[in-house]
């Protein structure tokens, strides 16, 4: 604020004077506190329209300054998302627990896949947490800037804030989703051990992972419907690409690192050995897995900012 | 102190437009065409991107350039707007007027130039952004004040003040698809009339609702610019100009052709305005028998062609004729219709004048209202030209102009409602 000193207070002047009515009408102690909320108040500094060049990854000051707007992106989206329908917030717990039983009943007991000492309903519920959040949060995040394209036109704030509000929302679910896996260790009496406690490790990596993936394709999608089309099969195509319906123990060692490279493996693993603790801690994954998901969110960012300028040009 | 407020210098905005579809014509082409579609529609949608755009290539005056894809929606556009302007935008639909907010309130970079903001700055450019059908009355006052840049504690300090300015208390809790939309619009209006910048920045989408809104809207606005707030604002309301502002800035085709005291703005808007066509030529032969009516043009008083005409004024049509034959006792009829094809009136020389003489060779008609008692808005003027009851000659739009909005009968007020206007005396005696 150093540069605009002189400046803040000739644009606070006005202000002030405006607030006049306001003052008589009992709203003197709010005021200035009310004005140090302001979330267009960075911009008090002479704020500068001009074309963008170069690679820059996100101003954090703004995003902080439209936080409440982020609150109510979140809010919205979990109350839109089950407005009239009939079970509502369960659909959050139908679509893993279908998921599991059709896995266990195709690849648990038909194909008769290795699930790693612990009974398959368990084994595939434990990485579907993650991966039902991973797939919805990134659809939905893809979908929330077409959807929106008319908000973009609009009004200005960081349209960031849309991807990462469906990310943010989706957690929602999975806690939702959570609540079924307690019920299935119950079942199974299947106490959690000590290691439950490197799960925020795997739930950091995996809102990592699904924000990169989400920015990248959302600013993708804006320009490019195909991304659209593709979604859905793209999803379905990664499914099978992580260790959801299969162990990572069925990869060659050697390719281990590269498989490790879809930041995804390492969530599931991580999500299978904090809950079952039937296997040891894939540390490994984890790091290369956080590794690839940081990575993707940076550049998912830079590349998100690059775009953000034509959205509402071609949305 | 002295500083501007808003400074903008050289801005620029270039827009792709969509290219003309090529139609193969033969089964090949067609083929060929389907093949090579992804390619070609990766290209276009590729080249929506005008960032990356050299400025070398920038035009001078034209809104085309040689490339003949490219829109110059601005073109090097400067001015300057001190603290406590209100200025009035105004222009022909695609002058650039909605672009060059839409650069301001960085809704869309511009290609090229500058604009420097120092001020909390708050656009308008619809009401209701963000307003979910799903949400209650309460969560879209938060959603859509969060998204014009409140904070969830303004909202909270004047949330009471902007349900008791919408007037929906009762249905607060109830989804706003519920909402009739006029109770939508009032709501969404409450919220943005809240908003508290210093630098306001409107557009004439505002002008949407009905007369008691557009009312209540101006109400507000004069508020915001009397409150010493820095006021932009895009209007095709030449009449909400002049009551609001204190500057114009009149832009035709992405540049500024005007800036200056709102006399001498409004004026200039009105020689450009092209949405009348004062004056035309035959291009078209008659749907009549033959072709008599060469030009025509709505005038002023002193014969110059002029675009528009104030609410209530004097409406002058100039024909010029010109016919092989002589026309005996000609019956002359305008048709003036609104730009929705109703016809509003008809004038026919045969009701209003005794017999015309015997016309030969080219000849001057003129048509005078001396007070015309239409609305403000758009018309189009039609022509006819009758001999012996069978028609002669007729031009179906023959020219437009405009009727408007101001003070009409020196009553120190606009045109408010209805279709027509009329001059009113009003006598209230004790009842007996």
């Amino acid at each position: 604020m150093s540069i605009a000193t002189p400046l803040t207070t000739a644009a606070a002047g006005p202000d002030v004077a405006a607030a006049g009515p306001d003052v008589a009408a009992g709203g003197s102690t709010r005021r200035p506190a009310m004005d140090s909320q302001t979330p267009t108040k960075p911009t008090l500094r002479p704020f500068v329209i001009q074309p963008r060049s170069g690679l820059q990854i996100v101003d954090l000051r703004e995003l902080y300054a439209y936080r409440d707007l982020f609150r109510f992106l979140i809010w919205r989206q979990i109350k839109v998302r089950y407005a009239q329908s009939a079970i509502g917030i369960g659909w959050a717990v139908i679509q893993p627990l279908f998921s599991m039983i059709v896995f266990t009943i195709i690849f648990g007991r038909l194909a008769g896949l290795d699930s790693a000492d612990a009974p398959y309903a368990l084994f595939s519920m434990a990485a579907l947490l993650p991966w039902t959040y991973f797939s919805n949060a990134v659809t939905d995040g893809v979908m929330s800037l077409v959807s929106e394209a008319n908000m973009l036109r609009k009004v200005y704030f960081p349209r960031l804030l849309l991807p990462l509000s469906a990310v943010a929302a989706k957690l929602v679910d999975l806690a939702i989703a959570a609540t079924l896996m307690t019920l299935l260790l119950v079942i199974y009496r299947q106490p959690p051990t000590a290691t439950i406690f490197c799960l925020p490790l795997a739930i950091g990596s995996m809102i990592v992972a699904a924000a990169g993936v989400s920015v990248w394709l959302t600013a993708l999608a804006v320009q490019y419907r195909d991304i659209k089309h593709a979604l859905a099969f793209l999803m379905q195509l990664a499914m099978y690409a992580s260790p959801v319906v299969y162990s990572t123990d069925i990869i060659p060692s050697s390719y281990r690192w590269v498989y490790a490279i879809n930041p995804m493996v390492g969530v599931i693993e991580t999500f299978r050995a904090s809950i079952l603790s039937s296997q040891p801690m894939p540390w490994d994954l984890l790091l290369i897995g956080t590794t690839g998901g940081v990575g993707l969110l940076l550049t998912g960012l830079m590349f998100f900012r690059s775009k953000e300028k034509i959205f509402a040009d071609v949305a | 102190m002295n500083q501007s407020i808003i400074t903008v210098e050289g801005l620029t905005k270039a827009y792709q437009v969509g290219a003309k579809e090529e139609v193969p014509d033969t089964l090949m082409g067609a083929m060929k065409s389907v093949v090579t579609a992804p390619v070609r529609n990766w290209r276009q949608l590729r080249s929506m991107d005008t960032g990356g755009l050299a400025t070398a290539t920038k035009p001078n005056h034209v809104a085309m350039s040689e490339e003949p894809r490219m829109l110059w929606a601005l073109n090097d556009v400067s001015f300057n707007v001190d603290r406590g302007d209100v200025v009035g935008i105004i222009g022909r639909n695609g002058a650039g007027k909605s672009t060059l907010l839409k650069v301001l309130s960085r809704i869309t970079e511009p290609t090229g130039g500058r604009a420097v903001i120092r001020g909390r700055i708050s656009s308008l450019l619809e009401v209701g952004t963000g307003f979910h059908p799903e949400l209650t009355g309460r969560e879209n006052v938060y959603m859509n004040g969060t998204i014009l840049g409140m904070t969830k504690r303004e909202i909270d300090c004047k949330f009471d003040e902007i349900v008791e300015f919408s007037g929906v208390e009762k249905f607060l809790d109830t989804p706003t698809k519920r909402y009739s939309s006029g109770m939508q619009v009032r709501l969404a209006f409450a919220v943005a009339a809240h908003l508290e910048p210093e630098i306001l920045v409107i557009d004439e989408v505002l002008a949407v609702g009905d007369m008691e809104f557009q009312t209540k809207c101006l109400g507000k606005m004069k508020d915001v610019a009397r409150g010493g707030r820095t006021v932009l604002f895009v209007s095709h309301n030449v009449g909400a100009i002049e009551q609001l502002c204190s500057r114009v800035l009149v832009v035709d085709r992405g540049t500024i052709v005007c800036d200056d005291d709102v006399a001498t703005g409004v004026a200039e808007y009105r020689e450009r305005n092209t949405i009348a066509r004062p004056q035309s030529d035959r291009l078209v032969p008659g749907l009549g028998d033959s072709t008599v009516f060469q030009s025509a043009a709505v005038v002023d008083d002193l014969g110059q062609v002029c675009s528009s005409v104030k609410v209530g004024g004097r409406l002058n049509v100039r024909i010029n004729i010109h016919s092989p034959d002589s026309v005996l006792n000609p019956t002359f009829g305008i048709g003036i219709d609104d730009m929705l094809g109703q016809r509003v009136l008809s004038l026919h020389s045969s009701a209003n004048a005794p017999p015309m003489r015997t016309l030969d060779g080219p000849a001057e008609v003129t048509m005078t209202v001396p007070v015309l008692p239409l609305a403000p808005g758009n018309y189009v003027v039609k022509l006819s030209l009758d001999v012996a009851g069978s028609e002669i000659d007729y031009v179906n739009d023959a020219v437009r102009f405009t009727i408007d909005d101001g003070d009409m009968f020196q009553q120190g007020r606009t045109f408010h409602r209805g279709m027509c206007v009329a001059a009113s005396s009003w006598v209230a005696a004790e009842a007996a």
